[in-house]
Formats: C-alpha cells, sequence, structure tokens
C-alpha cells in the first residue's frame, strides 16, 4: 500500500473516490477550458505562432541553443570555481580554532543571507568600476561572480554536514593510528565526505542552472530566458509559446539533474561498502537555519 | 558620508520588499498545504496532480516564471488581477508568481514533516474510526508543522531573498532600487553595503526566531 494515512479502500470508499476523481477532474477541465480560451481569445493558438519551433530550424540555431549555451556556461563555471571554495569555507567552519570558524562562518552566513541578484548587480557595477573587462563579457562575469559567492556558502554548508555525517569512529580511528588534524580530514574524512556530498551538490546544479536567468533579466546576459524577447519579436508576438519553450527546456534539463541526484542517493543509501552517510538531494535548503551556529563547534548528529 | 541615501525611499523599497514577502508567504503557506495533502490523498488523480505541479513548478527558475507574469499574463493576456494602476499590477502579479513558485516548496517541507509523523499514531487514530481528512486535520498536519518550523523557516528566507527577482518586471523594490542608485550614485560600496544590511537585518532575525521556535516546538520522539 502506498500510504498508511488511509486503509485499503472498501466498496463505500471506492464509490467516494470516483465521486472526488470525477470531481476533480471537472475542476481541472473547468481550469484548462478557462485557461484555453483565454489564449485563443488573444490569438495565441494559432498553429503560426507555434509552427516555427517545430519547422524552422533557425529559431533553434539562433536563439535557444545559444541561450542555453550560455546558461550552462556560466552554471559550469560556477560550479567549478564555487566547490573548492566552499570546501575551504566548510572545513574552515568545522575548525579547533575559534577564530577560523568564527570567520568561515560569518563569511558564509554573510553570503547566505543576501539575494544572489544583489551580489550580481553589485559584481556587474564592481566590474565596470574597477576593472577592465569588456562590456560584452562583463554580464557573463557578473553572473558567475554572484553565483559563486553565494553558491560557494551554501556548499560550504553541504561539506560540513557531509563530514559531520560520516561516523564518529572513522575520525576517532584515524587518531587511535597516529594521524595529525590535517592527516585525518585529507585522507579519511574528505574522501569519504565527497560520495555522501555528490547528491547534494548535483541537486545544487539545478539552483545554479535556475539562478542563471536573473542574469537574462537583469544583466542583459543573452541565456535562455533572455531569447523570448527577440524570438517573440521575430516570430509574430508568439510571448505564450516562447515562454513555453523556454520553460520546457529548463524543466527538462533541471529534471534530469533532480532525478539523477536522486538516483545517486538512493544508490548511495543502499551500497553495503559506503559508510551510509548521505547528505540529502532535497536538504540544501534546509541544512542550517541562517545564523544558527556561527563560530560554535557543532556537534556531530546523532546517528541511528 | 551617506548623503547619496538623500532623494532615494530606501526604507520605502524595503517596505515593498518586506510587503511581498508577507502577502506570499500567506499565499504559499495556503496552497503548498492544499498541495500536500492533495499528495497524500487517497484519489490518485489529485496524487499525481500534486506530484506533477511540485515537479514542474520546482524545475522552472523564478525568474520565467515572474517575467511569465508580465510579458505573457499581463501584456498578452490581458490578466490584471484587478489592479488598476501599473505598479499595483505588477506587485500582484508579482505576488502570484512568487506564491505558484513558493508553494511547491512549502509542500515538500510539510510532506517531510509527515513523514515524522509515527506510524502508530495514524494507525491508532484509523482504529477509532476517524476519516482521511480528520486523520490529517487532527493528529498528522498539527504534528508535521511543529515539526518542519525550521525548513518551513528556510522556505520563508529564500522567500525573502526571492522577492528581490520582482525587480525584473519592475516592483519598486530593494534590488530595483539598488540598481537605480547604482547607475546614479558613485558609492558602490556605500551603497552595496547599505542593501546587504537591509537584506541580513530581515533574514538573519527571522532564521534565529524561527529557528528558536522550531526548537521549542518540536515534538520529542
Amino acid at each position: 500500500m502506498s500510504s498508511v494515512l488511509y486503509d485499503a479502500p472498501g466498496p463505500r470508499a471506492k464509490r467516494r473516490n470516483t465521486l472526488y476523481t470525477l470531481g476533480f477532474l471537472l475542476v481541472l477541465a473547468a481550469v484548462a477550458w478557462w485557461v484555453l480560451t483565454g489564449l485563443a481569445g488573444k490569438g495565441q493558438l494559432e498553429w503560426s505562432k507555434w509552427a516555427p519551433f517545430f519547422t524552422d530550424s533557425r529559431v533553434w540555431t539562433t536563439f535557444l541553443l545559444p541561450g542555453l549555451e550560455n546558461t550552462l556556461i556560466a552554471a559550469a563555471l560556477a560550479l567549478v570555481i564555487a566547490l573548492p571554495l566552499g570546501a575551504v569555507l566548510g572545513i574552515a567552519r568545522l575548525s579547533d580554532h575559534w577564530w577560523v570558524r568564527g570567520a568561515a562562518g560569518s563569511v558564509v552566513e554573510f553570503f547566505r543571507a543576501i539575494p544572489v541578484l544583489i551580489l550580481m548587480l553589485f559584481a556587474n557595477a564592481a566590474y565596470a568600476a574597477f576593472f577592465d573587462i569588456s562590456p560584452d563579457s562583463r554580464p557573463l562575469y557578473a553572473v558567475v561572480t554572484g553565483l559563486v559567492l553565494y553558491n560557494a556558502s551554501v556548499l560550504a554548508e553541504v561539506v560540513r554536514a557531509g563530514i559531520l555525517a560520516l561516523p564518529r569512529g572513522q575520525s576517532d580511528a584515524a587518531r587511535a593510528i597516529g594521524m595529525r588534524k590535517g592527516q585525518t580530514m585529507r585522507y579519511v574524512l574528505l574522501p569519504q565526505s565527497v560520495t555522501a556530498m555528490l547528491p547534494a551538490i548535483v541537486s545544487q546544479m539545478v539552483v545554479i542552472v535556475k539562478d542563471t536567468a536573473l542574469g537574462g533579466a537583469m544583466l542583459g546576459f543573452s541565456e535562455l530566458l533572455a531569447s523570448v524577447r527577440p524570438m517573440s519579436a521575430n516570430y509574430g508576438a508568439n510571448t505564450i509559446a516562447s515562454f513555453t519553450v523556454v520553460a520546457v527546456i529548463f524543466i527538462v534539463l533541471n529534471f534530469a539533474l533532480t532525478s539523477f541526484a536522486a538516483r545517486l542517493e538512493s544508490r548511495l543509501r543502499r551500497g553495503r561498502r559506503s559508510t551510509g552517510a548521505v547528505v540529502a538531494a532535497d536538504a540544501v535548503e534546509e541544512l542550517a537555519t541562517p545564523g544558527e551556529h556561527v563560530g560554535q563547534r557543532p556537534e556531530p548528529p546523532d546517528r541511528p | 558620508m551617506f548623503d547619496f541615501l538623500q532623494g532615494y525611499d530606501v526604507l520605502g523599497a524595503f517596505w515593498t520588499t518586506v510587503r511581498l514577502t508577507v502577502w506570499s508567504a500567506i499565499g504559499s503557506l495556503i496552497w503548498g498545504t492544499a498541495l500536500a495533502a492533495m499528495r497524500v490523498s487517497p484519489v490518485p488523480v489529485m496524487r499525481g496532480f500534486g506530484a506533477g505541479y511540485v515537479n514542474v513548478v520546482r524545475n522552472i527558475p523564478l525568474t520565467v516564471i515572474i517575467v511569465f507574469t508580465s510579458l505573457g499574463l499581463f501584456q498578452t493576456l490581458g490578466v490584471s488581477l484587478g489592479a488598476d494602476t501599473f505598479t499595483m499590477i505588477n506587485f500582484r502579479l508579482a505576488v502570484l508568481g512568487l506564491i505558484a513558485y513558493t508553494s511547491a516548496f512549502v509542500c515538500e517541507a510539510l510532506r517531510s514533516g509527515i513523514n515524522t509523523v509515527p506510524l502508530g499514531q495514524v494507525e491508532a487514530a484509523r482504529a477509532l474510526g476517524l476519516s482521511f481528512t480528520q486523520v490529517l486535520r487532527l493528529v498528522v498536519l498539527p504534528q508535521a508543522f511543529r515539526s518542519v518550523v525550521g525548513p518551513l523557516a528556510n522556505v520563508l528566507i529564500a522567500l525573502t531573498k526571492n522577492t528581490t527577482v520582482a525587480a525584473a518586471i519592475g516592483v519598486p523594490e530593494a534590488a530595483l532600487l539598488m540598481r537605480e542608485m547604482i547607475e546614479n550614485e558613485a558609492q558602490l560600496i556605500l551603497i552595496s553595503a547599505v542593501f546587504a544590511a537591509g537584506f541580513i537585518a530581515l533574514t538573519l532575525p527571522t532564521g534565529l526566531f524561527l529557528g528558536w521556535v522550531g526548537k521549542k516546538v518540536a515534538v520529542r520522539r
């Protein structure tokens, strides 16, 4: 049975469920009808508005694919730069020295508390004022900088959670054979926690991909969302169709990442040779309430 | 040193941010709870709808949703949500977009809370003859809510930060004012510091307070 909240339905419950099903389908159908007549009334359902995406390859080669490429480039750059930065910050947050812990904690909490858009706007203006970067590539720089600052601090929490999720015995054993703190971290804890963190890192990739769209809307970065305007200008005001196609591309891309993260997670949980330590894919946004432990030495979580 | 602040309504912009947050939080709590109820309900069609909604909406960038509410809903289809001034229309559209997006996360948080309620309690409630709605309303949801105060606080904080996306459709909130000030004034670092401090002042106390509340009300097991 799929749920514990209700019994396997008897004859009456079956009848009632059918009734609910019909009612719900009616509501859905009414909403769909209302949306579709609304769309048709504004002429957004005409085939000519949707046809370019199926018949004209130029809409893909000129607008959608370059946009998608820029989205992926920015996301990949951000992840590659943010990961090592996050690892350093995360390990620093576990340090035995209060000032290292406190400093790293403050940096992480600071960048987690500020919207990515604010960071991007700041980076954009800073690159314009203090650096010699051509205006063409400035939006990419600004988007990646904003994403790195924010995601490094989120990944720092992931790294910390990954290390804390390892069984206590791992570091006890390392200490028992005479390893120093640095050696324990480098040879024992980090390598194991990398696998534990993989699901969370992959699902953070979804957040990064989604946030690149901010650059398109606010900084003039020519990513996927930004391709909507020129497309609907060139193909006869097909705003709804353009948005639908762009949204579908985002959904497919991110859904692939989400399912990959979920598959990784269940595989790690089942794996016999692993320590069983996993940072869950959907834990990224829930790792810690902001400000909770700046500079405190965190307690390892209880293990069942 | 701070005379660049004159001529700009920084407090007013942050007040708009707060109003966006509060309205969207209320709306997404209601719609998110409804979605969570659908996802655990005995009716397969509702479960499917809930799962489909969450999986689709979670994977669309909020920016796409918000820009769509303006370009698609308002400019193409003429949906204005009963508002007449341009600012009001965009404000309401932004709230609509934020609710649509955030409720997917509220739903997921609640569902993980529902999973923390021990099996035996639900079985006991069913043995007493309570119906599905009664089980959910009297036994499961009250405990689920208490155990997800922490995760919901993080959703609320993410929402507070996400309201900046409303700047993309011209809602006069903090991020939009920051962009305007950066363009017109020279003190980039100071301006950024003011807005960073503003957001820290909004998110950090919320996180600390709700984190404390979450520990207080959590069901000890």
